[in-house]
């Protein structure tokens, strides 16, 4: 039974509610998406739909790093070529494609699922802390990278990470904040600027 | 309905895609929520114990309203990035802020207070005394002050060294020396301002506004107390500055 409000069918109507709950699209860009795919069924629709579902069982978290992928460990543990001795922290599996995409890192990485934050309640038992300072542990590691956002929850994460691998006697470091590529000192916000003095080294 | 005014930002989450829920305690109107376009230009001034100048607009007042402008004062938030101790008493000061303070009310001194904590956090000698001054300040705030100005058992107003958990009042040590081990202790510091500051008197701070804020705010609330705070603590003996 179709209601008054539906303008479509049941079946559209819970794609549509369903596409509007990908990130990038609201209501209406989810009408306009679920269109296109209905027009587009053989070269679009079903394609997608064939995607979804072997996405859905296949790609599942890695044991090791907890990133994506479909085995286990993921494409970058299993990886020999990778160095074991370094182990970069990042808070989601969106930060190590970031990562990779850059291709400054050959290490491994290792995915927290998020960051401490007080406002949201997320406390260090919901994290994947364990399993880091099992990793961290682990002969030949010499350092790890804590790559975590230049953000007060982002931060206090590191500074509690870091205090937790110090009797690992291991390197432990971050990333430093300051001047983007590219960026005008003129167009910086002050916090940004001042972290730049704060972390300035001899040339 | 709207205002204009300098605040501090407690923090700020996504709400929907492109937008942020931003709260900020500001001096004269208190602890307020509005919404702000998310994005590279606001995200980092919404880091808690920033001070920004914000405008606050909604057709009716009861609504969660938005900020218009938001412009970044003092990033103290950015300041204190690379200490984990001032940084945990600064999560911990916004997180005891947004737990007990009431949403829209004014509260002056308070708002005083946690500047005077915030710009004096640079500096790791002095902020944790401030840090305990703070808190006692919050329960004043919300009525709930102890009475550190005399004994409770004898009028005295000098040589005070314990606090009544039950009633908030201040006893000398011969009057409490009695009843030790079910009173906490008042370190000096609290009730005089020119006191040095001995081994452990922080730490006797924090049990002491510790207790009053878990029983007669977050306890009244039905919340523990903010997790912020616990780690603060852990941070503080850590860093061995209890």
């Amino acid at each position: 039974m179709r209601s008054k409000s539906a303008t479509a069918a049941p079946e559209i109507e819970a794609l549509i509610a369903l596409l509007a709950k990908v990130p990038g699209l609201g209501p209406r860009s989810a009408r306009r998406a679920a269109l296109q795919l209905l027009k587009k069924k053989d070269a679009l629709m079903l394609p997608l739909a064939a995607a979804l579902a072997e996405a859905a069982d296949k790609v599942g978290a890695c044991s090791r790093c907890g990133a994506l992928d479909t085995q286990d460990p993921c494409a970058l543990c299993a990886n020999p070529e990778r160095d074991d001795g370094l182990i970069c922290v990042v808070a989601e599996v969106g930060d190590v494609w970031a990562l990779e995409r850059a291709g400054a890192f050959r290490g491994r990485y290792h995915v927290l699922g998020g960051v401490l934050s007080a406002l949201d309640g997320v406390r260090p038992e919901h994290l994947r802390i364990t399993a880091l300072l099992e990793r961290a542990s682990a002969a030949g590691v010499r350092e790890v990278i804590l790559a975590l956002a230049a953000t007060v929850d982002g931060q206090t994460t590191a500074h509690y990470l870091a205090e937790r691998l110090q009797p690992l006697n291991i390197t432990i470091s971050r990333l430093s904040h300051g001047v983007p590529v590219g960026g005008e000192l003129d167009l910086l916000d002050d916090g940004t600027l001042f972290a730049a003095l704060q972390s300035r080294r001899s040339t | 309905m709207e205002w204009t005014d300098h605040a501090i930002v407690l923090g700020a989450r996504h709400f929907g895609e492109g937008k942020l829920v931003a709260e900020v305690f500001s001096r004269e109107h208190g602890r307020y929520g509005g919404v702000v376009h998310a994005g590279r230009k606001n995200q980092p001034i919404l880091q808690a114990g920033n001070v920004v100048h914000c405008g606050w607009k909604a057709r009716l007042s009861e609504q969660l309203g938005f900020f218009h402008p938001l412009e970044l004062a003092e990033p103290h938030a950015t300041k204190l990035l690379d200490d984990a101790t001032a940084l945990a008493g600064l999560s911990s000061a916004v997180a005891l802020i947004r737990g007990a303070a009431a949403e829209r009310q004014a509260y002056r001194q308070l708002y005083d207070a946690l500047m005077v904590l915030i710009e004096a956090m640079p500096d790791s000698e002095i902020w944790p005394a401030l840090y305990t001054r703070f808190e006692l300040g919050l329960l004043a705030a919300l009525g709930y002050g102890l009475d550190l100005t005399r004994c409770a058992v004898t009028g005295e107003n000098q040589g005070l060294a314990w606090v009544s958990p039950r009633t908030g009042r201040a006893a000398t040590y011969d009057a409490g020396a009695p009843h030790a081990d079910v009173l906490l202790k008042l370190p000096a510091f609290l009730v005089d301002t020119q006191a040095e500051l001995q081994p452990g008197d922080v730490a006797d701070a924090f049990a002491l506004a510790g207790h009053f804020l878990e029983r007669r705010v977050f306890d009244h609330k039905g919340e523990g107390m903010p997790e912020a705070r616990r780690r603060l603590i852990e941070r503080l003996g850590f860093a061995g500055r209890l």
